[in-house]
């Protein structure tokens, strides 16, 4: 049983959904994105998704790429993001990392495996990899006991879906809306759409991303998912604010409203 | 001959875009339904004679092709090789990138949409884009990196007086690369009502064989014009490589011609040893970006490394992953050329011939340039060589003439 699969669990049977909280490694510094990564999980973040900055983000909206454009400019690389990976995983939270395809194969894709299993990551999620073009990272996860996400989509056929919830491994990514990441005034009406097409084809957890920012949507979310991914108003936090303490205080407050809206699903 | 003669069957990529280990989607899942649908609708219309007549229609009356094929005796004189020239810059809106642009504003039509967006660099594949879509009443956005849109002037004002909403881009290098990467986000989040009407034979598969089956029309009528005035093939064929539509669009149709070399010349910016180059198969290394697995300048991490180019339309850290796969089988040759090789021959072709290229087209002007004498040694006769005159220089007499002390920056 994959460490995510765990939380998704436990979460269940408290009858509440998983909250996944988004950063990107080595923002604002690598020891800044730490003290982010634990802060959050202390405020009842349950599970870290640590993004892997890449100079190329074509899914990502502005606040995403800006945060990974200061991560690059201050010099992280993927084996920061491993120490941070490890840092994080040591109070106990599951840590699952996020990046574009390149940084992996350029890293060697089972290098990145094997450096990601020891450094207590429990898998990957995949934005621009699809299963169609994974052999490579198939075989090394499963080499190295590693969850994969795969991401589906409102315009995913019922094939695909099928196909890509096969191939997942811990839980699969739904994107709420068509679009890039960032925070919307309204949660998705695909998005439920999309869920109740993908239970049908898997019983693995479904988490949802792309365009909550508020614990109100976060509870709508939790209304028919069993995971809420949050992203860009926790960066948000982290970059609007004056300084760095001031920005860890905003990103405990939304954290804790967001936790508090998972348990609390709008059904 | 037609310009629309298809691609013969049984040639590369493969059914999932493949070119040997090259090509391929790396894309969001988002986007594999869209990729899905145009790559249905791209071979269904291919089949269909019809879509092929309308073609054709097309760029005989509208966008001028066949272009000329040009035997440039000054310049030939003066470089040591018989150089023919394919004269695309004489198409309508100045560059190659007409055919292309018209093969898909036809499956746009024939897909339903009403909306397709595109990234430029030069602003010709930007120009064009914004010509078929008044042509076909379609909405037209345009991507173009900040930097370009300033060296790029006239062109983003012939975009706009064509209709079309140009976007300027002020992430990352504010050049191409960044100008793809806004075009995608839009596609993502748009892409029931819009075709992304990509400019080169780059990105996730169909793009790369689609682009290039619309521009290979470039080489069947080059290939036909030189038996026809020189009653034999080229020893060699010359074209720039930025994305590598031009260079593919003249390649294709001598790639079973063994005896024939073929060559493209990236843009060797101040140098490939030195960190201001845009030559991705000279000075790059296997990689992903933009939805296929090609030659990408790139760090240890496989983050991008900004490239630099004179020319922007060249100014570009990836390639189109056919090249990267005629690369490495050795079918064609990959050389640099730099910012200054490629000015001196475009003066060059100005003075002998009263021909002004554009700054990509000059890199293949200087590239023969570079292989004549060698080629002579070999064959122990001066060379044919064909060389693609991608486009014309109009939108680059700004950028020249600062090069050459003629303008001042605020002329
Ligand atoms: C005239 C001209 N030639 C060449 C290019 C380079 O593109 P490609 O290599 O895709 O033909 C451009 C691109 O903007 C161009 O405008």
């Amino acid at each position: 049983m994959s460490r995510i699969g765990v939380a998704f669990d436990k979460a269940r049977a408290d009858g509440r959904a998983v909250l996944v909280g988004c950063m990107p490694a080595g923002f604002p510094t690598v020891e800044g994105s730490i003290a982010a990564m634990k802060a959050m999980v202390s405020a009842g973040v349950d599970v870290i998704e640590l993004e892997i900055p890449y100079s190329d983000p074509v899914m990502d909206g502005p606040v995403i790429q800006k945060a990974s454009d200061i991560a690059l400019a201050g010099g992280v690389r993927t084996a920061d993001a491993l120490r941070i990976v490890e840092a994080v995983a040591a109070t106990g939270a599951p840590v699952v990392t996020m990046t574009y395809w390149n940084p992996i194969e350029q890293y060697g894709v089972d290098a990145f495996a094997r450096d990601l299993a020891a450094a207590g990551g429990t898998g990957l999620i995949t934005p621009d990899l699809i299963p169609d073009e994974a052999d490579e990272w198939l075989a090394a996860s499963d080499a190295h006991g590693l969850d994969r996400t795969f991401l589906v989509s409102p315009s995913s056929t019922d094939a695909r879906l099928r196909m890509t919830a096969e191939h997942c491994r811990g839980f699969v990514y739904a994107t709420a809306i068509m679009g890039v990441t960032g925070a919307r005034s309204q949660t998705s009406e695909a998005a439920p759409i999309l869920v109740s097409r993908l239970r049908e084809v898997t019983d693995l957890p479904v988490g949802v991303g792309l365009g909550v920012g508020t614990g109100a949507q976060a509870g709508t979310v939790a209304g028919y998912a069993d995971g809420v991914i949050v992203g860009s108003a926790l960066i948000r936090c982290l970059l609007d604010a004056p300084d760095p303490a001031a920005g860890l205080t905003a990103l405990r407050a939304l954290s804790a409203e967001l936790a508090e809206g998972v348990r609390h699903p709008q059904r | 001959m037609s310009a629309t003669e298809p691609a013969p069957a049984g040639q590369l990529p493969d059914a999932a875009g493949h070119f040997g280990r090259f090509g391929g989607r790396f894309v969001p899942e988002a986007l594999v339904a869209a990729l899905d649908e145009l790559d249905a609708a791209y071979r269904k219309a291919m089949s269909d004679e019809s879509f092929r007549a309308e073609f054709d229609a097309l760029l005989r009356d509208y966008a001028g092709t066949p272009s000329l094929l040009y035997p440039a005796h000054r310049f030939s004189a003066q470089i040591g090789a018989r150089v023919l020239l394919k004269r695309e810059d004489l198409n309508h809106t100045g560059a190659h990138k007409v055919r292309n642009v018209l093969g898909q504003a036809l499956l746009t039509k024939r897909m339903g949409k009403r909306r397709v967006i595109a990234e430029t660099g030069a602003g010709q594949h930007g120009v064009a884009t914004a010509t078929a879509a008044a042509l076909f009443d379609l909405e037209c956005v345009v991507y173009m990196g900040e930097v370009d849109t300033e060296r790029q002037a006239l062109n983003v004002a012939r975009m706009r007086m064509l209709g079309a909403t140009v976007v300027p881009v002020t992430t990352g290098s504010r050049t191409l690369k960044d100008a793809m990467n806004e075009a995608m986000r839009d596609w993502v989040a748009n892409v029931d009502e819009t075709h992304y009407l990509i400019g080169t034979a780059a990105g996730p598969h169909p793009f790369p064989e689609l682009v290039r089956d619309f521009v290979r029309g470039i080489g069947v009528e080059a290939r036909a014009q030189c038996l026809e005035s020189t009653g034999a093939l080229p020893d060699a064929v010359a074209a720039c490589v930025g994305g590598g539509s031009n260079a593919l669009g003249i390649f294709h149709a001598f790639v079973p011609d063994e005896g024939v070399r073929l060559y493209g010349f990236e843009a060797g910016g101040e140098g490939v040893d030195t960190d201001r180059h845009a030559a991705s198969i000279t000075g790059g290394t296997s990689g992903v970006l933009h939805g296929a697995r090609t030659y990408v300048l790139q760090n240890a991490d496989g983050q991008t490394i900004e490239s630099h180019s004179i020319s922007a339309g060249l100014d570009y850290p990836g390639v189109g992953p056919e090249h990267a796969w005629l690369h490495d089988s050795g079918r064609a040759n990959y050389l640099p050329v730099t910012d200054a090789e490629a000015m001196a021959a475009f003066e060059l072709l100005c003075r002998t011939e009263g021909i002004i290229p554009a700054i990509e087209s000059a890199h293949a002007l200087a590239g023969a340039r570079k292989i004549a004498p060698g080629l002579a040694a070999e064959l122990g006769r001066e060379p044919v060589i064909l060389v693609n005159l991608s486009g014309r220089g109009d939108k680059d007499v700004h950028t020249a003439g600062e090069y050459f002390g003629i303008l001042d920056k605020e002329q």
